[in-house]
């Protein structure tokens, strides 16, 4: 065993850290209020800000954003470890980088998708300003995405597509949907669903703002009326869709904010070596020196979960259970973060930010109500304990 | 980067799996348990065979050259399979305070004997308050002329009953500072004056009561420098602490195989319990704490094999582990229902240990509060 990071690794992460600290947004990290775990606050679900498209660019540039794709496809032929620590970095200093496209919709072009649609997607998703939305929900199939009831039909070279999906997160500043829909509905929908690029200019398309708990317009909801998708969209075999979507959700193991927590927490802890209260330095009291003990393990926890995930996934093992406890896990500490932050930081901590007075510039308060959605989000700590118990400890589901 | 175990440790687990399961049973263990000795000889013999006792030690002192974190594998696995006997106090608590304060001579003539099976030590550290500080440490050893004559009480020995020899701690010089003036000493168990009583516990694990009355030492089994004990015992309970989270992960493991192979068996309503969400969110928040505990703890015994500061690491396993494996054997418990409350059922033996195991080498209060101090608080 060896806990530490190699040479390599080392070079990678002052390589990775240069580059941040010199091309960080001025005021970027200080504005954006994304609390770790959480979706209800993260700058590029709410507006397209060119200064950022740039500054994945000259990420995509390095080969950062595909890191860890094969080279011949643009990616840098890294390690997972390597995209953890980007990763990692990233969240640290509260910069983008990595999305949707460059995680779930690249992979699985690569894996499943004809040679026409990798020379027509990949390229563009490699240099890091195309964006994709998830369109997988719907008002009625949430957990139960097999539920879902949007249908696409096939009309010659096309697919006419019809239905609504709900809470894909920045539909409103994304070029296309990552859709997946019925394509045989008298097929059982795991042998009758289809994945397919929708792009958001098509005829047909409507979206409904929603706004979500902190006040910020991150979701949406999307109506598709008769829209036309060429049928030279879908990924890989019609009616596989929901098969390639189970493959993709490995893909997604490794997009947690280890160093997101990691910066929280420091700011935690500064707050209670330079606020008195009583007399006495917070840092000095019993309880708050339990509550940050408590968190400053399980923070290691979930960064050993995380690197062990990465490292798992370099050496060819199949993380199944330890992707499943690392979003458990990490999702509660979002909570617990932002609860236990509240606690310490009393009376002052349910200030907004834009208060004089709020604590951390009110990030705890922000993350506190964001926290809500780290449990519920890509699959709910209930469809992952399901996860862990049928296909860790292989219990059955009847 | 490597988070896996290497050859050697995955050679060594799966070997102490296959020796254990075969001659470890639940049977055996039990008598031990229910027993006064808790030690079967022929059990240590044949874990002296396999170099067991000397896993961690020098082959200079007949030992296996290996790590503490090739212990730690394999007490993890003695967990799995709450193997009793001193074995823990012998190798871990002793054999680990011989190494690091004994003289050359004190090696040849105790860790020798340690490695061969010869010998079975133990540590007598703390007392009535049964804290791991160094105020506690009230036992009294005076100098008089070229001996020590040694007189107090310890309580919570482990294996004291079947010890060969113990270590003892004991004030050579009162001041100021409580950890100045700790010593420790070898003292034959059947020295004149020392009274070893076991006590009754939750865990059945053998600690014991000594009583130390004018026991005279000579000075040359004084292990370490005189007055210089402290840094060593704090050095021994962080191994200590970080071995007994091992056992511990060993028996949140088990607990949670067990619990998961019961909920697929046993049919209620028609059909096996496991079937319900209730109970496979049971097993998937057990297996949780399982693997998160694990990680810890072997990143905790990484960093001290590795001979970094590793105050921060151990601890934060010994808090985390004490609570996790209590989490689990409950819900372990929960699972199994009224056959688990039973003397019968094997599940006792494991919430036993998970509450023994909270306690041995500090709480999980304990633990938070070092962190604390480690983060600069």
């Amino acid at each position: 065993m060896d806990f530490h990071f190699n040479e390599a690794e080392k070079k990678f992460r002052a390589e990775v850290e240069e580059f941040i600290l010199e091309e960080m947004l001025p005021g970027y990290a200080d504005k954006d209020l994304y609390w770790p775990g959480g979706y209800g606050a993260i700058g590029e679900f709410e507006v397209r800000d060119p200064a950022v498209e740039k500054l994945r660019e000259k990420m995509g540039e390095r080969g950062w954003l595909t890191m860890a794709w094969p080279k011949e496809y643009g990616g840098g032929g890294r390690s997972f470890v390597e995209q953890a620590i980007f990763f990692e970095l990233l969240s640290y200093y509260g910069m983008p980088g990595m999305d949707v496209s460059t995680l779930i919709s690249g992979p699985t072009i690569l894996r499943f998708g004809s040679e026409e649609l990798k020379s027509e997607w990949i390229p563009r998703i490699v240099k890091g300003n195309l964006k994709f939305w998830l369109a997988y929900s719907e008002p009625n199939a949430g957990s139960d995405l097999a539920a879902i009831q949007a249908r696409a039909d096939i009309d010659g070279d096309d697919l006419i597509v019809n239905g609504q999906k709900i809470w894909g997160s920045g539909a409103h500043v994304a070029d296309c949907g990552w859709m997946v829909a019925r394509t045989d509905m008298a097929a059982p929908p795991y042998k009758g669903t289809s994945l397919f690029i929708v792009d958001n200019k098509s005829p047909g398309i409507t979206m409904r703002p929603i706004v979500n708990i902190n006040g910020f317009h991150s979701f949406n909801e999307v109506f598709f009326d008769n829209v036309r998708v060429p049928k030279k969209n879908v990924v890989g075999d019609m009616n596989m869709g929901f098969y390639y979507l189970m493959v993709a959700l490995d893909f997604e193991r490794l997009v947690i904010s280890m160093g997101g927590f990691r910066r929280r927490f420091e700011d935690l802890l500064n707050y209670t070596r330079n606020t008195r209260r009583n007399g006495k330095l917070l840092s000095e009291d019993a309880r708050v020196r339990a509550k940050l003990a408590q968190l400053a393990t399980e923070i290691e926890i979930a960064f050993l979960l995380y690197y062990k995930t990465a490292w798992m996934m370099d050496n060819n093992l199949f993380p199944n259970i330890e992707a499943s406890e690392i979003k458990l896990v990490t999702t509660l500490l979002s909570r617990k973060l932002a609860d236990a932050g509240m606690e310490i930081m009393g009376q002052q901590a349910q200030l907004w930010p834009g208060s004089r007075h709020a604590p951390l510039s009110g990030r705890f308060a922000v993350g506190y109500l964001d926290s809500i959605s780290a449990v519920i989000g890509a699959g709910t700590s209930e469809i992952q304990r399901n996860i862990l118990a049928q296909r860790g400890l292989g219990l059955k589901r009847k | 980067m490597d988070l896996g175990l290497n050859e050697e440790q995955e050679m060594l687990k799966k070997s102490a799996k296959e020796f254990l399961s075969k001659e470890c049973p639940k049977k055996l263990v039990r008598e031990l348990d229910e027993g006064d000795s808790g030690l079967s000889r022929d059990l240590w013999k044949k874990m002296a065979g396999l170099g067991w006792m000397g896993l961690p030690f020098p082959e200079k002192f007949g030992g296996n050259g290996g790590t503490l974190l090739d212990l730690i594998v394999l007490l993890d696995e003695m967990g799995y399979n709450i193997v009793p006997g001193p074995f823990f106090a012998t190798v871990v608590l002793a054999g680990f305070t011989l190494m690091e304060a004994g003289s050359e001579e004190q090696k040849q003539a105790y860790l020798a004997k340690i490695c061969s099976g010869e010998m079975i030590m133990t540590l007598a550290l703390t007392e009535l308050d049964g804290t791991y500080l160094p105020e506690s440490v009230e036992t009294v050893a005076e100098a008089k002329g070229d001996q020590y004559i040694l007189n107090g009480a310890k309580l919570f020995v482990p294996d004291a009953n079947v010890a060969d020899f113990l270590l003892v701690a004991a004030r050579t010089k009162s001041g100021a500072d409580p950890a100045e003036g700790i010593s420790i000493f070898i003292v034959d168990v059947k020295s004149r004056g020392v009274k070893v009583t076991p006590l009754k516990t939750l865990g059945r694990d053998k600690l014991c009561e000594v009583v130390f009355d004018n026991v005279t030492i000579p000075s040359k089994d004084l292990v370490g420098k005189l007055n210089g004990g402290w840094p060593v015992i704090k050095s021994i309970l962080r191994k200590a602490a970080v071995a007994k989270c091992a056992e511990m992960v060993g028996g949140a493991q088990a607990s949670l195989d067990m619990a998961v192979s019961y909920a697929k068996e046993r049919v209620q309503f028609g059909r096996p319990i496991g079937a319900f969400q209730a109970i496979q969110h049971y097993c998937a928040n057990m297996v949780t704490d399982v693997d998160g505990s694990r990680f810890i703890t072997y990143k905790a015994a990484w960093t001290e094999s590795e001979g970094l500061p590793s105050d921060l690491e151990i601890s934060m396993a010994k808090a985390w582990t004490s609570e996790a494996f209590k989490r689990v054997a409950v819900l372990a418990h929960q699972i199994f229902g009224a056959i688990g409350f039973t003397m019968d059922h094997d599940m006792h033996l494991y919430f036993r240990r998970a509450k023994a195991g909270e306690i041995a080498y500090g709480d999980a209060d304990f633990h938070r509060e070092i962190v604390a101090a480690q983060l600069g608080l």
